[in-house]
């Protein structure tokens, strides 16, 4: 699974949706892949206004990755900054999560992920 | 007519097999009326539209969506994600995405981005007021019981044949049950402005009650009809619904 899509992600079980801390959910322990994509600036310019930079930002520390700016850089800022461009265009587009946990950080419930498949089904008692 | 995704690599023993009720959600996604909602309400300067189809199984619908992304919505940066309580669906689901993808490259057409496939029992995973189409091709069927979704210690009775089928397919009563925890759901899983729906009904399952019920939620909710399908003389008369949100001019912020 592409890492964008912890953005997209909360904790599954009810008791967690009211708290903030259930999203995003923490990567834990994760095999990276890397494909390889074409440059795609226009796709970049348009899935940033629908992200959670902060969530993003919180991701991509804590899979290694370097830090992200404040504040998502605006198109302008992109098409000034290559380096960023590249960082963003690894990040959100080539990066996914091979094996590994996804973790809730306000019940620590921990969701696996095996063969790029985050698995999501909850046991009877947290329905 | 836009090529439908193969399915060839997939195990019709696990996961649904293509059938009528997907070829109409293929047709009415492809259809004038309906590029022509998508084109205007995802137009090509707004964010990249996120679509989601719950219960992927084969993959066929959502890489036919990914694929031709272009032509239905008007612009190819769109995301793309399938969820289904089936790990096997899971699986086929992103080898059909693939697939559908290198037919596109190689005849040097765009497609979606396609984020991954999770395993989950419809929306309970998806962080709130993000997606912007939900497609749903729902077990309708109407059947006495509804089958027991996966509990983790159970995954070896859960993964037989034909507890999975049974899945895709046993709607319970009036073949609703499932469908209508998704709807319970709706509300708050789409985009509070454009988010919209395209789910598939059948005769049994009652669409007058259910679209009347949607427009219930509130004076901006509507559910329309966009496409028929039916044997004549069949029992599954299918159609589906499309559920959006539309605000008076003056509430557009």
């Amino acid at each position: 699974m592409k890492v964008l899509t912890l953005n997209f992600l909360t904790c599954a079980v009810k008791a967690c949706k009211s708290s903030s801390a259930s999203f995003p959910l923490h990567p834990k322990d994760c095999e990276l892949v890397s494909d390889t994509i074409k440059p795609d600036p226009r796709l970049i310019h348009n899935i940033l206004p629908r992200v959670d930079w902060t969530a993003l930002s919180t991701t991509a520390l804590e899979l290694g990755f370097p830090a992200l700016p404040d504040q998502a850089p605006t198109k302008e800022q992109l098409e000034e900054d290559e380096k960023m461009m590249g960082e963003l265009h690894t990040l959100l587009l080539e990066t996914q999560i091979n094996e590994g946990k996804l973790v809730c950080g306000n019940c620590g419930h921990e969701y696996a992920v095996k063969e790029g498949i985050a698995n999501f089904l909850l046991p009877n008692h947290l329905v | 007519m836009l090529p439908t995704p193969s399915t060839d690599h997939v195990d019709f023993d696990k996961i649904y097999e293509p059938a009528e009720d997907s070829y109409l959600l293929l047709d009415t996604l492809s259809s004038e009326s309906e590029k022509a909602f998508l084109h205007t309400h995802f137009g090509p300067s707004t964010p990249a539209p996120f679509v989601i189809e719950i219960g992927s199984g084969s993959g066929v619908v959502l890489s036919f969506i990914h694929a031709h992304s272009e032509i239905i919505f008007g612009r190819a940066d769109i995301l793309t994600a399938g969820v289904d309580v089936n790990l096997h669906a899971c699986k086929a689901t992103i080898q059909t995405v693939n697939v559908a993808e290198n037919e596109q490259q190689s005849r040097g057409l765009t497609h979606g981005f396609y984020l991954g496939n999770i395993s989950t029992d419809l929306g309970t995973a998806l962080r709130p007021g993000n997606v912007d189409v939900l497609v749903f091709n729902p077990p309708y069927v109407p059947t006495p019981n509804l089958p027991p979704l996966l509990q983790d210690e159970n995954l070896s009775s859960f993964d037989t044949d034909s507890h999975l089928l049974s899945l895709s397919y046993a709607g319970g009563e009036d073949g609703m049950e499932v469908t209508n925890r998704l709807l319970d759901a709706l509300p708050e899983i789409l985009d509070r402005t454009r988010g919209c729906a395209y789910i598939l009904l059948c005769a049994q399952n009652k669409p007058e009650v259910v679209k009347e019920m949607i427009r219930e939620w509130g004076e901006a909710w509507k559910a329309e009809t966009v496409s028929r399908s039916g044997k004549v003389g069949g029992w599954e008369k299918l159609q589906i619904i499309r559920v959006w949100r539309e605000f008076p001019p003056s509430a557009i912020q």
